[in-house]
This record gives structure tokens, C-alpha cells and sequence, in this order.
């Protein structure tokens, strides 16, 4: 970590009641759904809050607004927690949460295209986040309108080439807009993902492809708040932020338990969770 | 057509400020107007294709109109998945510009040929397919593009080849085939850059007796339905011609079509490229006339199916 250890600030607190809550409406979406990636939604939860709470330059009342900061889930899997935070912040009826899932509805398993107030591209494959990211920030800057793109990006996604073509063109192109977090969990579907692919180090590899890299605490709302809200940094590069995070975060029995890749929660398990989440 | 559609694009990035062109590491020189003229707009993307698109698809979302450019294969199958969800699926205005389709590089051997292109981007929802015949239909397809907002793939041969029509064609549209010339015994449909070829097969016809319509099919989706609906109705044979497989190019698309709405499907001959690889060396005339498609062979296939 890059940052010292530092007390939290009450703001801090704030976030982490809102990430709570969040957590809870995911893990009652997964139990309601029997859908996969949990875990993979919880691990980027920290992320999201920082990012939709205090770091992004959005208005939910207007969704297309040309000078809005773009964020893109790229981890599409991790539908459930962009939807449950689309949702809370404004974007679409909280309501709308219960039909995720179900049939007839705008809420898949993965983000739909032109169709969700929010959802900035469709994702679910992975690889595409960041292309169409950097080709959003390049059209800021060829119609002179300012906005940042952040793209959350899995660690088993750095498998994809595709997310190494961009990293070259984007540190080529000095495209200081654009950020990318990656949720480092340290698990991909079946396995860690440092031994199913030479990811480490992480951080190095971004570096060498010629961004701004940091590690951060995944799951520090005040580191996270800070290095989002300083992109563009200065440093004349995209940046990546390495954000190390534990897969299923928040509920002990989840916490870096790949099975909760694919599982869901049974009833009790979710009293449990709430419990553990502190909203009993 | 290589030329003509580097010379119309410049054009119009000039007039459309929309126009971005994004290159993947080919046509040295080519594009030096546009990049003059525009070099905020001009992007070389290095041999990296998926990421062309993704970032195309990125600018088309956010209001601008790239047009991305390389060679057939690598702007095509090469970023397959990026064409069909960046583009297609997200609806996203952005112009993918394929230079030496078919056989037009047969010297290079079939890491460069494309012969399943237009198959495999035809079935992606939302696309709409173009294959000009010369440089005048390069010109005219562009213009017609950046006037409508679906996603297109348009392809096209190198430079060099014969030009068909005398001038610009003023009402060019997308989806309406274009008669080259007037006959009432057979009727070729021919798509892309083998229009010469198709051209040729209609004047050894007329020789032989046989009076041959020739038609510019540029647009293999959307079909131009009047255009097929009077051809099977007046002709006694329909002939489809593409440096394309048989497979699902436009002699498969005219083929479904024929099924589906009941015209005479024994009308319909299909000349394209063999359900296989050329591996052999050699140039685009000569591959043409061991595949069949130079015009003798197009000419001597209608004469003994008629």
C-alpha cells in the first residue's frame, strides 16, 4: 500500500453504512435470483460506493448528460452490484431491484445495452470495458467536452489481450482521463488467479504498459475517494489503480471462499449476513 | 476503390466534424490528407484490432461517426466479438472499412484472403453489410453511411480496379441495387469488386444469344426485396456473383430470401468462392480463373445451367 496508515475520516463511516447497505440488497438479489457472482459483487462494492457517492460527476435525473463522468463495469458478472447501486443512488426505482433476474425484465444477468439508466456499455464478456472506455475519452477530448471514464476491471479480466491493446493506445494517446481500478480479489472462476495466469505484479505490468499505477486498499473508502477524485493526477498518464479486495467481502463465511463464485445464499445464510452487515 | 474512399473520407472530415478515422497500422501515406486536414480525428491503432473497435464503438456512443480501416480479415474476424457487442449490440454508428475482400490479395495467401466475411457479419443483428462494385459506389456508400445510424460493414477490393460507372451516383441509397446493364434472359446480381468479372460474363452471354442483365447488388443487407421479387419473377435465371464462399454471402442471403418468400429457388445459380482454402501462390486473376470467376468461367457456367 502506498498510502500510511491513516484514522478514518467520519465521512469514511458514512460510505461504509451506505456499502452495507448495498452488500445487503446484492446478497437479497443473488438469494431471490439463484444467480452467480457473489462474491465477485461483493469485492467491488467499496469501489462502487466511492465512486457513485463522492468521486463521480453524475446526476441521476440526467443520465445522458454529455459532460458526465462515464463509469463502465467492466466485470459485467458483477451485475447485481451495479444494478443495487444504480439503484439506491437514483438512477431507476429501487423496486425495479426485485425483478432482476426475472423474466421480462431490464435486469439481466449482465448489464443490457441502451436500455438501464446508468449503464454506460454492456458488458459480460470481458475485455470491452476499457476500449470503449479510452474511445469515450478520446471523444471528450476531440469535442472539447471534460469528463473523466473510470472502468472497473476484474483481475481474471487482465486475461483478456484486449485490455493490453487499450492499455498501450491509452498510454500512447496520454490519456490522463481515464482510470482503471482493478478489483483484485485474487480469485477468477476456478481458480486463483495468479496461478491460472502470471498477473504479479500487477502493479508493474501496468506501470511498464505506461500508466500511472498504484495499489490501493480496496476497500478503504477514504484512499478510494482520494485517487479517484485526483484523476486527471498530473502525472500526464491514465491511471490504474491495483485495488487489492477480498472476494465476498463483508460476510465472514463468503470472505475469499471462491465457492461463492456460484452459490447462493439460503435463507438462513442471509439472516447471518445481515447480521454480520450490521443491519439487524 | 482503396483511393476513392481515402480521397471521400477526406472530404468528409472536412464537411462532418463527426468523422473519425481510425486506422489499424496500414495505408502509409494514404491517409495523409485527413490527417493534415484533421489531425485531431486521425488515429493509427497499431496492429491491435479489438481494441480499434472497442474504441470506435466508445466514440460512435458518444456521438462521433469513426469509420475503422484495415486489411479484410483483421478488421473483421480478427475482432469478430468486438463488431457484434460494442458495435451491434449497443447500436453504435460505427463504419468498419475493410480493404482487400474476397481474393483481392490472393498473392498474400489466406491469412489475407476473405471469403466468409460477409457471412459472418451478416448474421450480427443491426449490421448493415455494403459491397461496392467501384469507386464510385465507394464514394457513394460512404455518403450514404454517415447519413443513416446503424452500424455498417462495408468491403471493399485494393486500388486499381476497372471503374463502372461514368460518374458520381447521385441517388444512391443503401438497400436499392443499382441495373449496370439491360437484359431479359438472365439477370446477375453481382456484389463487390467482381462487378468487371460479372460485366464481362454478360457481354460473352449476349454473344452467345443470351440477353444478360447485369445488376450492382452492393447492399447484401439489407436486400433490395423489389429488386429480387422482379428479377425471379421475369427471368428464367437468377445468378448470383461474389468473390465470397457460397456459403452466406449474398448467393446464400438471396437463397433464404428465395425460400422464405416463395419465389422459384430453381432459378437461383450461385457462383462464389469453393467451401475451401487457396493455398496456391499466385494474383487475383489468377486465383479468379482457377475458382471459376473470371468472366469466361461465370459466362460458361449460366450458358450450360440455362
Amino acid at each position: 500500500m502506498e498510502a500510511a496508515a491513516m484514522a478514518d475520516s467520519p465521512d469514511a463511516d458514512v460510505l461504509r453504512a451506505q456499502a452495507a447497505r448495498l452488500r445487503y440488497r446484492v446478497i437479497e438479489m443473488c438469494h431471490a435470483s439463484k444467480s452467480a457472482h457473489l462474491g465477485s459483487s461483493l469485492s467491488c462494492i467499496d469501489v462502487l460506493t466511492a465512486a457513485y457517492w463522492r468521486v463521480l460527476n453524475i446526476d441521476p435525473a440526467n443520465p445522458q448528460d454529455p459532460g458526465r463522468d462515464r463509469f463502465i463495469l467492466s466485470k459485467g458478472h458483477a451485475a447485481m452490484a451495479i444494478y443495487a447501486t444504480l439503484a439506491m443512488r437514483g438512477f431507476f426505482p429501487e423496486e425495479e431491484l426485485l425483478t432482476y433476474n426475472k423474466d421480462d425484465g431490464r435486469l439481466a444477468e449482465h448489464p443490457p445495452a441502451n436500455m438501464l439508466p446508468g449503464i454506460e456499455a454492456a458488458t459480460g464478456s470481458l475485455g470491452h470495458g476499457l476500449p470503449i472506455g479510452v474511445g469515450m475519452a478520446l471523444s471528450s477530448r476531440i469535442k472539447g467536452i471534460d469528463h473523466r471514464v473510470f472502468a472497473l476491471l476484474s483481475d481474471g479480466e487482465n486475461n483478456e489481450g484486449s485490455n493490453w491493446e487499450a492499455a498501450m493506445f491509452a498510454a500512447a494517446q496520454k490519456l490522463e482521463n481515464v482510470c482503471v481500478i482493478v478489483d483484485y480479489n485474487k480469485w477468477q472462476a476456478t481458480g486463483r488467479s495468479n496461478e491460472t495466469l502470471a498477473l504479479a505484479p500487477l502493479r508493474e505490468k501496468w506501470a511498464a504498459f505506461g500508466w500511472d499505477a498504484h495499489e490501493v486498499d480496496g476497500h478503504d473508502m477514504d484512499q478510494l475517494v482520494r485517487m479517484m477524485s485526483d484523476v486527471p493526477n498530473g502525472s500526464g498518464k491514465p491511471v490504474a489503480l491495483i485495488a487489492h479486495t477480498v472476494k465476498g467481502k463483508g460476510v465472514s463465511f463468503m470472505e475469499d471462499d471462491n465457492n461463492w463464485h456460484y452459490r447462493a445464499p439460503n435463507a438462513e445464510e442471509v439472516v447471518q449476513a445481515r447480521r454480520e452487515l450490521g443491519l439487524a | 476503390m482503396r483511393n476513392a474512399f481515402a480521397d471521400e473520407l477526406t472530404k468528409l472530415g472536412q464537411e462532418d466534424d463527426r468523422v473519425v478515422m481510425l486506422s489499424g497500422d496500414i495505408g502509409n501515406r494514404l491517409f495523409d490528407k485527413f490527417k493534415d486536414a484533421q489531425p485531431e480525428r486521425f488515429f493509427n491503432c497499431g496492429v491491435a484490432e479489438q481494441n480499434m473497435i472497442g474504441v470506435a464503438a466508445g466514440m460512435a456512443m458518444n456521438g462521433l461517426r469513426p469509420v475503422a480501416y484495415t486489411i479484410t480479415p483483421f478488421v473483421t474476424t480478427r475482432c469478430l466479438e468486438q463488431i457484434r457487442v460494442d458495435a451491434a449490440y449497443h447500436e453504435a454508428p460505427v463504419t468498419v472499412v475493410a480493404v482487400g475482400a474476397g481474393l483481392a490479395y490472393a498473392g498474400l495467401g489466406p491469412t489475407h484472403h476473405a471469403c466468409e466475411d460477409m457471412s459472418f457479419l451478416r448474421t450480427i443483428p443491426n449490421m448493415v453489410v455494403i459491397a461496392p462494385g467501384d469507386a464510385w459506389e465507394v464514394r457513394a456508400a460512404l455518403r450514404a453511411i454517415m447519413r443513416q445510424d446503424r452500424p455498417v460493414y462495408m468491403r471493399m477490393g485494393k486500388k486499381g480496379e476497372p471503374v463502372i460507372h461514368p460518374g458520381p451516383i447521385e441517388d444512391f441509397e443503401i438497400g436499392k441495387a443499382i441495373v449496370i446493364e439491360e437484359g431479359e434472359d438472365v439477370c446477375l446480381l453481382s456484389t463487390g469488386n467482381i462487378l468487371p468479372e460479372a460485366i464481362e460474363a454478360g457481354k460473352l452471354l449476349r454473344a452467345q444469344g443470351i440477353s444478360a442483365r447485369v445488376v450492382s447488388f452492393h447492399t447484401v443487407k439489407p436486400l433490395d426485396e423489389a429488386c429480387l421479387s422482379e428479377a425471379f419473377s421475369n427471368f428464367k435465371r437468377v445468378v448470383t456473383v461474389e468473390e465470397h464462399s457460397v456459403i452466406g454471402g449474398l448467393g446464400g442471403a438471396v437463397a433464404e430470401w428465395a425460400v422464405d418468400s416463395g419465389a422459384d429457388a430453381r432459378k437461383l445459380l450461385r457462383i462464389g468462392t469453393p467451401d475451401k482454402f487457396f493455398k496456391l501462390s499466385g494474383e487475383q486473376e489468377f486465383a479468379r480463373d482457377r475458382l471459376g470467376l473470371s468472366g469466361e468461367h461465370i459466362a460458361a457456367r449460366i450458358a450450360a445451367a440455362k
